[in-house]
């Protein structure tokens, strides 16, 4: 029942600084952090203190509301610091990697023959239930509760992102044992989408339900495809994965270990050299990015330019991210910025703006906002970059004002802050979209739960 | 140091006093501001809302132009003496008047934006820019610049700042103003004399005893409601060579700014084409009302009816009111849906109102507020629509 999903309405946003097919492998990162801010919702409790020896795979912290729900340490190595900030809120954890790095054993399974409480419990043991995620609200997946589908978006669509095709080369095997694993979960399908001209590593994977995408993004966010495939009711839930947390699971199934490697993509007009670099999640920045780049004021970013998190070279890769972006910051002042025609920025308008006449063109945008933030004037150009069967201005006001009833009724239920990035990048009053969604979210899922 | 540097010392001093929104309106002018992403996505897109406006204001400057000319034109060819459109005469009379009201509308009115930027301490807003360029254009050139104070101060604070300010107001603050001065001072709003300069003074002159001619300063509609018949050729009603509002007369030039609005993606094609639509569809009715002789030549809406519906789009203020006002995203309807329904309407509502309201024979003002009150009401239809969508959803899955 393959069902191809065609974006008409959407942007894609061409930077300069495409990482180029090669992969080298990183520094290694002497400390790796955890940061249970990656972790939306979570009320993290430790489970080691300061000195505590781990091996890759074993728990560092719980969920408060779950305590089967465990987080892993990506590497064997010692507790040295833990990062506390207002009441006593855990900030990070700090783990100093030995230098022959040893494996918590969670045993070799056979994902066929295992039940659905089996690979339940043995993935929620093994630290790899985080990287199950759930609509409604966009958060960690309640394991108490059956998703009606399972969604894998296998196209990146982001700008800059990473091409699944190459980090995944060559690990079939381990994306077919989480797949099957996965669809013991579900009563619907493993939904997995990718780009209609892509050589994918999951054409042809069983257990699955194959979908070619076309279009602009945001044609490889899941939820864009979710609902073209099948929107999220009121009272349904179902989850996402990413490709590259599969292939953990994956590992985690044919070999009992817990390896935390990814090849990231470090990109953008910001770095000298941009290519792929293996390396492991929690690993400090600046032991990937440390001399390979240009020498201006630039903002490193954890994932990609729109849904990513500004990090300094002290901080870490984000738990979810596999890839890195360096551009340049815009603090500066532009003379008469707001009525010179503009040449060097993207804009979905007109107006004396002239993107439209280089659809080729790749720009190398700042982090500069364009202009002041106001209250929303314009009208109708959000929807020309927004595939959803939701009106987004509506939407976004129903969060502001936080009625309930009215987010539920215009398709809260459906939506996760990435769903209006592009609706963000294009918004003519520069309000926050993303933390207006993320905040309605929080909200709901206070509320109704 | 730099001029960049400087102000941007001055802005760092200023952060948390009262003056900072009023030196930060100059800042901004001169300098986008230094500004980085906080939070989401960390790229933003080149268009702000100075850049939007401005593009509105970019399409008035013809306008605008081609009034200052027009005005002086008008004055001599009612007082007898033929100048030419583009000559040095009809432009100094066309500077004098209109100028003033220019100058009038963008004081006032960002003066009472500065006030409330500063009282409430948030940037001045970018709407009047749009607002104040408007004014001059919709109003008669005669008008007393006082009253176009008063009604500034009113459109501004009752139209748009009680609600919240740009963004916030339910109607359009540039008709509320002219709303204001209809029904303020009607006399200097509608009539035979106020749409050509000098017309009001020489009456006044004439009932005090001097020995002139009268100067005619009708309007084509104001003549086709007293039953007079059209003197002016259709090239002159479509290019604009008749009397009106300053900046209204030109169907050609507003037609230009209309196709350059919708190229830019700044104004909304849906509205204004649906609008023509919804004018023309009105016009239909009432030439067929007259075809089939429902109502007989001594009807005193004889001649309005009568009137061929396209002759309808390019005389009065109608072409000036789809296109710049009927647009507003603020005060239209929000959805693309809802900006069909808006449209039409606002074009039948302006032929029927016209045709009916023998007094003052225009209706596209009246038209525009009217919808811009409805217009949350459409969209709440529209938006209902999609919210049952998703329960019919739900509802075949449950069943």
């Amino acid at each position: 029942m393959s069902q191809d999903i065609r974006i008409k309405r959407g942007l894609d946003i061409k930077l300069i600084g495409a990482a180029e097919l090669v992969t080298e492998n990183a520094k290694p990162s002497n400390i790796y952090t955890l940061i249970p801010q990656d972790f939306h919702s979570i009320i993290p409790k430790l489970s080691v203190k300061i000195g505590s020896k781990l091996k890759a795979g074993e728990s560092v912290f719980f969920n408060k509301a779950n305590e089967d729900m465990k987080f892993p340490s990506p590497v064997s190595g010692e507790v040295v610091d833990i990062i506390r900030g207002d009441k006593r809120k855990l900030l990070a954890i700090k783990i100093q990697a030995d230098s022959v790095q040893e494996f918590a054993d969670f045993g070799i399974k056979d994902s066929k023959a295992m039940k659905e409480d089996e690979i339940k419990s043995h993935l929620l043991a093994s630290g790899c239930w985080p990287f199950i995620k759930q609509r409604p609200y966009d958060v960690i997946a309640n394991p108490t509760k059956t998703p009606r589908d399972i969604f894998i978006s296998a196209y990146a669509s982001a700008p800059l992102a990473a091409n699944y095709d190459y980090v995944l080369a060559g690990k079939e095997k381990e994306l077919q044992a989480a797949v099957t694993a996965l669809s013991k979960l579900t009563t619907g399908n493993v939904h997995v989408s990718v780009g209609e001209n892509a050589n994918s590593q999951f054409v042809g994977l069983d257990n699955s339900t194959l979908h070619k995408v076309s279009g602009p993004h945001p044609s490889g966010n899941v939820g864009t495809q979710i609902a073209k495939i099948n929107p999220v009711n009121k009272g349904e839930v179902v989850w996402t994965i990413t490709p590259q947390d599969l292939v953990i699971i994956g590992e985690l199934l044919l070999t009992g270990k817990f390896n935390a490697e990814r090849i990231i993509a470090l990109a953008g007009s910001g770095v000298s050299n941009p290519k792929y670099y293996k390396t492991k999640i929690g690993a400090t920045i600046s032991s990937i990015v440390e001399g390979k780049l240009n020498e201006v004021e630039s903002r490193i970013i954890s994932g990609n330019v729109l849904t990513g998190k500004a990090k300094n070279k002290k901080e870490a890769l984000g738990y979810y991210d596999n890839m890195i972006t360096v551009i340049p910051e815009g603090n500066d002042y532009e003379l008469f910025g707001w009525t010179m025609p503009v040449f060097n920025k993207i804009s979905t308008t007109r107006a004396l703006t002239f993107s439209w006449l280089f659809p080729n063109k790749k720009f190398d945008l700042n982090t500069n906002t364009n202009g002041e933030h106001r209250a929303f004037v314009v009208t109708g150009n959000y929807e020309e970059v927004f595939p959803l069967d939701i009106f987004p201005m509506q939407i976004l006001k129903a969060c502001m004002y936080k009625d309930l009833d009215e987010m539920e009724q215009l398709g809260m239920y459906e939506v996760a802050p990435e769903d209006f990035a592009l609706t963000e990048f294009v918004c003519i009053s520069k309000q926050p979209h993303q933390e207006i969604i993320r905040k309605g979210l929080d909200l709901m899922l206070k509320e109704i739960g | 140091m730099g001029l960049k540097e400087k102000l941007h010392n001055i802005k760092e001093k200023g952060k948390g006093k009262k003056w900072l929104p009023a030196f930060a309106a100059f800042h901004t002018f001169l300098y986008t501001p230094n500004d980085t992403t906080q939070s989401g996505g960390h790229v933003r897109g080149a268009d702000d809302l100075k850049r939007t406006m401005n593009t509105v204001v970019l399409a008035l400057i013809p306008c605008l132009i081609f009034g200052i000319f027009n005005t002086g034109f008008q004055h001599y060819a009612a007082i007898g003496e033929a100048v030419g459109f583009l000559s040095m005469d009809a432009l100094l009379i066309g500077l004098w008047k209109v100028l003033p009201l220019v100058v009038v509308s963008y004081v006032v009115g960002l003066g009472v934006e500065f006030i409330f930027a500063i009282i409430k301490g948030h940037e001045v807003e970018e709407g009047y820019l749009v607002t104040g360029m408007l004014v001059p254009l919709i109003v008669p050139v005669d008008i007393p610049l006082w009253m176009l104070s008063v009604a500034v101060i009113f459109g501004v604070v009752i139209g748009k700042e009680v609600f919240g300010g740009t963004g916030m107001n339910i109607l359009n603050p540039a008709l509320t103003i002219r709303a204001f001065l209809f029904f303020a001072y009607p006399t200097w709003m509608s009539g035979d004399k106020v749409w050509v300069t000098g017309a009001v003074e020489r009456a006044k002159d004439i009932a005090e005893g001097a020995n002139l001619d009268a100067i005619s300063g009708e309007t084509i509609l104001g003549g086709l409601a007293q039953g007079n018949p059209v003197t002016h050729s259709l090239s002159d009603m479509f290019f604009g060579f008749i009397p009106g509002s300053v900046g209204e007369t030109s169907t050609f030039l507003i037609l230009l700014a209309g196709l350059f609005l919708i190229f830019s993606k700044i104004g909304s094609w849906r509205i204004m084409l649906s609008a023509v639509l919804g004018a023309i569809a009105m016009g239909f009715i009432f030439n067929g009302v007259v075809a089939a002789q429902w109502i007989t030549e001594g009807s005193k809406f004889y001649a309005l009816m009568s009137t061929e519906y396209w002759h309808h789009l390019l005389i009065g203020g109608f072409a000036f009111g789809v296109v710049f006002m009927a647009t507003d995203p603020v005060t239209a309807s929000q959805t693309n849906k809802g900006k069909w329904i808006y449209g039409f309407l606002i074009g039948f509502l302006s032929i029927m109102i016209r045709v009916f309201n023998p007094a003052y024979p225009e209706g596209v003002m009246l038209a525009i507020l009217l919808m811009n009150v409805f217009a949350p009401t459409i969209d709440h239809y529209v938006v209902q629509g999609n919210v049952k969508r998703r329960l019919k959803r739900l509802k075949v899955k449950t069943a």
